[in-house]
């Protein structure tokens, strides 16, 4: 069994408790920080770790740590992404409702670090039931005196607030959470300024993803240099992968970053391989944004070696043969899946979650969607692959948040893997929109 | 399909609760409290109507068109009357790999009724949502705070029985 730092009392009875969290080690970071550490030795050992923001970033959490600006009375915000919407990615959703505590410990860990004396966990609104747990769990806590004024005697003072989103993916980019935090439309900040010099209510300010603050209490009672020494290179730790689509066992695992990707997906820990009677096609292994993969590039790289559950190997051969581990939202597709239908849907998404603010991503993703649409309903023409193509190269860096690379890329790497496929629904109007068993059957077989 | 009462007020217990989360944030930030307000709103009148949230602008003291730019941007809102319970059915690629478009076309089929629309006995709304964070559970669809997961016609079959009754 490979090590669990999140999850090892995940499936404990009552583990959503504060006793019994507590009787599993739980706050015992809160008192060690407290007790026995400065902040600045906290921001030490999360540098240590080498932890990257688990998110889909990938950025060093400790490094976006030392970027905070410290003016003298100003307050500092510490503030929790839990939006999570990446399709594909239900981890946080998981770890949130599962074991609350976790976050608890690291969000007041992480603001004693930051000097924050009020923090934000903001989670989608559609989350509501998870921020009654998450509420509950602070008003333990709190009781308990790991909350609230003078925590453990000590003369801190931290007060949690859980914020409701609205329903809107975008408010997963951080500057357009904290516009949303401030009670306003979505749209993403230009930047600079950067939120570590001016983020909520103009404050210096650290946005991290629920998972990335979720390490740090493992990471303060075993040390940075622990956390670091698991993993691969500079993939340290544990990953949170939430596994969906065509595999025997859909769900959220913990796994050692640079366990391979065969093994992942095939063995009976993990995913258990691909449902009975059907073969891999193609996997989005980072949430929907990042590179589709076809079956021959998944579980070895371009070069003939295997594939691992890394930051640089999943990336290894850049886009032209290899992908992104990002959330860790692994869809898996069998040979039944229809790459064009797929590519619509993703693209009907970005469309939907546009906040409209740039042309190129609110005029692009639609642009895209349409054309998607009319190839996949038997009324495309050869010119509509290249002009994809060419939408999303020109939506690509042009805009002020990642969305519009978000929305390029699922697109443009379809085409470069499935190009055949796309050609096949052109040629074939009347078979186009029929289920990927057809193409398969036609083409495949 | 009530009409928002008026004049338009929270009951009491949510007048308080409002009161309390605007006391989350810092002074002069009482606009923070916009979304989380708006959500106790649709939850007394299963939606939000212009009046309502000209009467969550006054709470907040800010100006109505803060509210109107807000509840439009946000998907969770409903500007509309909605029937009694809202189906929101996760129409995004992992629940569709899962056999999520069929299941959507029997709903609809079985409730007679597209996205958008209100069976005519007001019981049911169909909306369609963008992913719910449950893709390893789907299909999906979500009722207030309640995720039904994993459906097949059978589950759709008693859920629509059991909240019909």
């Amino acid at each position: 069994m490979a090590r669990k730092i999140l999850t090892e009392h995940i499936n404990v009875p009552g583990i959503e408790t504060f006793d019994v969290y507590r009787k599993h080690g739980g706050y015992t970071a809160v008192e060690k920080v407290i007790k026995t550490m400065t902040p600045e030795e906290v921001v030490e050992e999360a540098k240590k770790s080498g932890v990257r923001g688990r998110g889909g970033a990938g950025f060093p959490m400790g490094m976006k740590w030392g970027f905070l600006a410290k003016p003298e009375g100003v307050p500092r915000y510490l503030v929790c992404n839990a939006d999570e919407s990446e399709p594909g990615t239900f981890k946080d959703h998981h770890l949130m409702k599962s074991i609350p505590h976790l976050l608890i410990e690291g969000m007041i860990v992480s603001s004693f670090a930051l000097g924050a004396n009020k923090s934000f966990i903001y989670v989608r609104g559609e989350l509501m039931y998870v921020i009654r747990i998450l509420e509950k769990a602070i008003e333990e806590a709190k009781a308990k005196g790991f909350l609230g004024k003078n925590i453990l005697g000590s003369g801190y003072d931290l007060e949690l607030v859980v914020q409701p989103g609205g329903g809107a993916y975008i408010c997963g980019e951080e500057t357009a959470l904290l516009e949303s935090l401030e009670g306003k439309r979505g749209n993403p900040r230009n930047k600079p300024p950067f939120p570590a010099v001016k983020g909520l209510y103009q404050s210096p300010t650290v946005v991290n993803n629920v998972e990335s603050i979720s390490n740090m209490p493992w990471i303060i009672n075993n040390g940075g240099d622990a956390y670091a020494a698991i993993g691969i290179g500079r993939s340290t730790g544990t990953k949170l992968i939430s596994a969906s689509g065509h595999i025997r066992k859909p769900g959220v695992y913990e796994i050692e970053l640079g366990v391979s990707v065969d093994e992942f997906l095939n063995s009976d820990e993990y995913c258990g391989g691909i449902r009975d009677g059907h073969y891999l096609k193609a996997l989005v292994a980072g949430g929907s944004s990042v590179p589709i993969l076809p079956a021959h590039l998944i579980t070895k790289t371009a070069n003939g070696e295997d594939r691992l559950m890394s930051y640089e190997s999943l990336s290894d051969g850049s886009f032209a043969t290899g992908t992104m581990l990002g959330s860790g939202g692994f869809i898996v597709f069998d040979e039944t899946a229809c790459i064009v239908r797929n590519t619509w849907n993703f693209s009907r998404f970005y469309h939907h979650e546009s906040c409209g603010q740039c042309s190129p991503c609110r005029e692009g993703t639609g642009w895209m969607e349409k054309v998607l649409h009319r190839i996949e309903h038997g009324h495309g023409n050869m010119h509509d692959i290249d002009l994809l193509v060419d939408i999303s190269k020109k939506i690509e860096g042009n805009t002020i948040c990642p969305l519009g690379d978000a929305a390029a890329w699922p697109v443009a790497s379809a085409i470069r893997h499935f190009r055949d496929e796309f050609v096949w629904h052109i040629t074939h109007p009347h078979e186009a929109s029929q289920p990927g068993a057809v193409y398969r059957d036609a083409v495949l077989a | 399909m009530t009409e928002t009462s008026n004049p338009v007020a929270f009951t009491p217990e949510r007048l308080e609760k409002v009161k309390e989360i605007i006391d989350r944030y810092p002074a002069g930030r009482q606009k923070s409290a916009l979304l989380p307000v708006l959500h106790i709103a649709q939850e007394q009148w299963g939606w939000v109507s212009s009046e309502v949230m000209d009467y969550v602008a006054g709470l907040l003291d800010i100006l109505p068109v803060e509210v109107y730019e807000v509840a439009t941007f946000y998907t969770m809102y409903h500007l509309d009357a909605v029937g009694k319970h809202v189906i929101e059915y996760c129409r995004t690629g992992p629940c569709c790999l899962m056999g999520g478009e069929d299941i959507y076309d029997y709903l609809k089929e079985k409730l007679g009724i597209n996205a958008g629309e209100t069976t005519p006995d007001g019981l049911f709304t169909l909306k369609e949502v963008e992913c719910l964070a449950a893709c390893g559970w789907g299909p999906v669809f979500q009722i207030r705070e309640k995720f039904y997961m994993n459906l097949t016609r059978e589950k759709v079959d008693q859920i629509i029985e059991e909240l019909s009754k």
